[in-house]
């Protein structure tokens, strides 16, 4: 069943928020994309996300991913008007602004300092202060164990789940999308991807590798690496409350129908999406005590799911030098990355050229890191 | 469509919904004994304002949440029916501060 099928411009292997967001961006400048996508049983990174559009504290040590995550924050207004636009889904983006809530006067210094040093990097990136008087004026449901709050006006939040069904219906009738299709072999013949699955081979001239955790297999086949594991996040989810939280804060969340997102958990485990109580209880200790109303509020919902990470937490934007016309793209932030993976990423894959902005963000890095460490 | 018990027997519990008195038998949900009696609007949901009602009186699906002597977000399917229950309409999400 090979080569009797259309050639298409690109394949993308993967169907959660990157390679979702790819397709659209890349069927969008014309190109013929096929979508990849496994199936039920995949370990579903955009069905578990907290929904945070988030830039503050982001790329302290790397200035090209602070710069990388703005740009993607910049472009969300119009990338959520545009979905609303072409699909009629309102994805539910909301840009009040973003919290941290301190425990300590210690946190609010490193934060602080944290923060500045952003702002020394790349000039334009506003954030401010709020002590506990102006942080209760901003939030009278906040506990008097919090000292403070760092405040930054690029941040908002996002339901993951509308953002992802929202990219999937806008690419319906444009993007020959393929699901329950796990890639078992990637061969390059006569210029050309060909991608085995169960079902066939397809062809392209052109391969994008958004697999999530997937990609750590597939990306050696195109001469590429992928160092990502799995990395779990825990998240609980309230009753719907009458609105309480105008902007999201790094833990805890409202939604735009009440409910309350409890997170930020991390936990290596490997391939585990379970839900432990220790967990849980961590998770509401803190909220309560950011929150003591909470204290009195029921819980619905938890899940699991498995964050995308690499060493340095940093995405993987890479074309393949022994596979030209292969690409990887990872992170952990493909809520975040959404817009700039559509409106930036996916036109360069379309050129066949990623910018020099992304130098930064090849795998080789990690070789080096593994060099340094054994020195 | 009307709801119609299987057995008939059994001590009568009376409780009121929305002010009004109703009757039921004793171990029955109180999702069972609300629909039993023609209810068929226990909440509006907070994201459109609509009426729903339960889906799967199994504790799943969250569509029979109804405030129970002054608790709001109560599952009428997980709950049994109780002498002298005031029940009422969830109207929307919650209000934390009441």
């Amino acid at each position: 069943m090979s080569g009797g099928g259309p050639v298409a411009d690109v394949i993308v292997i993967g169907g959660g928020l990157v390679g979702a967001a790819l397709a659209y961006g890349l069927s969008r400048e014309g190109q013929a994309v096929t979508l990849l996508d496994e199936g039920d049983n995949a370990f579903r990174a955009s069905r578990g996300n907290f929904g945070l559009v988030w830039v503050q504290g982001k790329g302290s040590r790397s200035p090209a991913y602070a710069r990388w995550t703005r740009a993607s924050a910049d472009l969300w207004p119009a990338f959520a008007t545009q979905l609303l636009e072409e699909t009629a889904i309102d994805v539910g983006y909301r840009k009040p602004g973003g919290l941290t809530l301190c425990m300590s006067e210690a946190e609010m210094e490193s934060r602080c300092t944290l923060l500045q040093g952003l702002r020394t990097s790349l000039h334009e990136y506003d954030f401010q202060m709020l002590d506990r008087l102006e942080l209760r004026e901003l939030l009278p449901a906040v506990g008097e164990t919090v000292v403070g709050a760092s405040f930054c006006p690029h941040d908002g939040h996002v339901s993951p789940l509308l953002l992802l069904r929202a990219l999937h219906q806008a690419i319906l009738d444009r993007v020959a999308y393929r699901p329950g299709e796990e890639v078992i072999a990637i061969e390059r013949r006569d210029g050309l991807f060909h991608v085995r699955t169960r079902r066939g081979t397809r062809a392209a001239i052109q391969l994008v590798l958004a697999a999530g955790l997937g990609n750590a297999k597939l990306a050696p086949r195109v001469g590429l690496q992928a160092p990502v594991v799995p990395v779990r996040g825990q998240i609980l989810v309230t009753e719907r409350l009458q609105p309480f939280l105008p902007l999201p804060t790094m833990q805890v969340r409202q939604t735009e129908v009440g409910t309350v997102m409890l997170g930020d958990s991390h936990e290596e485990v490997g391939f585990d999406v379970s839900t432990t109580v220790a967990a849980s209880r961590d998770i509401t200790r803190r909220a309560i005590a950011q929150f003591p109303f909470l204290g009195d509020v029921q819980m619905i919902r938890t899940w699991g799911a498995l964050r995308v990470m690499t060493a340095d937490g940093l995405p993987i934007y890479e074309q393949s030098q022994t596979h030209p016309g292969a690409y990887i793209v990872t992170c952990h932030s493909g809520v975040t990355l959404a817009a700039v993976h559509a409106k930036q990423l996916a036109p360069a894959i379309a050129r066949g050229d990623l910018p020099p902005e992304l130098d930064a963000f090849c795998a080789e890095r990690f070789e080096e890191c593994h060099v340094v460490q054994a020195q | 469509m009307s709801f119609r018990r299987s057995d008939t027997g059994g001590t009568n519990v009376r409780f009121t919904f929305e002010g009004r008195p109703l009757e039921a038998k004793e171990g029955e949900t109180l999702a069972a004994a609300l629909l039993a009696a023609g209810v068929r609007e226990f909440r509006h949901t907070p994201a459109s304002n609509q009426p729903r009602g339960p889906f799967c009186m199994m504790g799943i699906c969250f569509e029979c949440h109804v405030e129970v002597d002054s608790r709001a977000n109560q599952q009428a399917c997980m709950l049994n029916v109780r002498p002298g229950m005031v029940v009422r309409l969830q109207r929307g999400a919650r209000d934390p501060e009441a």
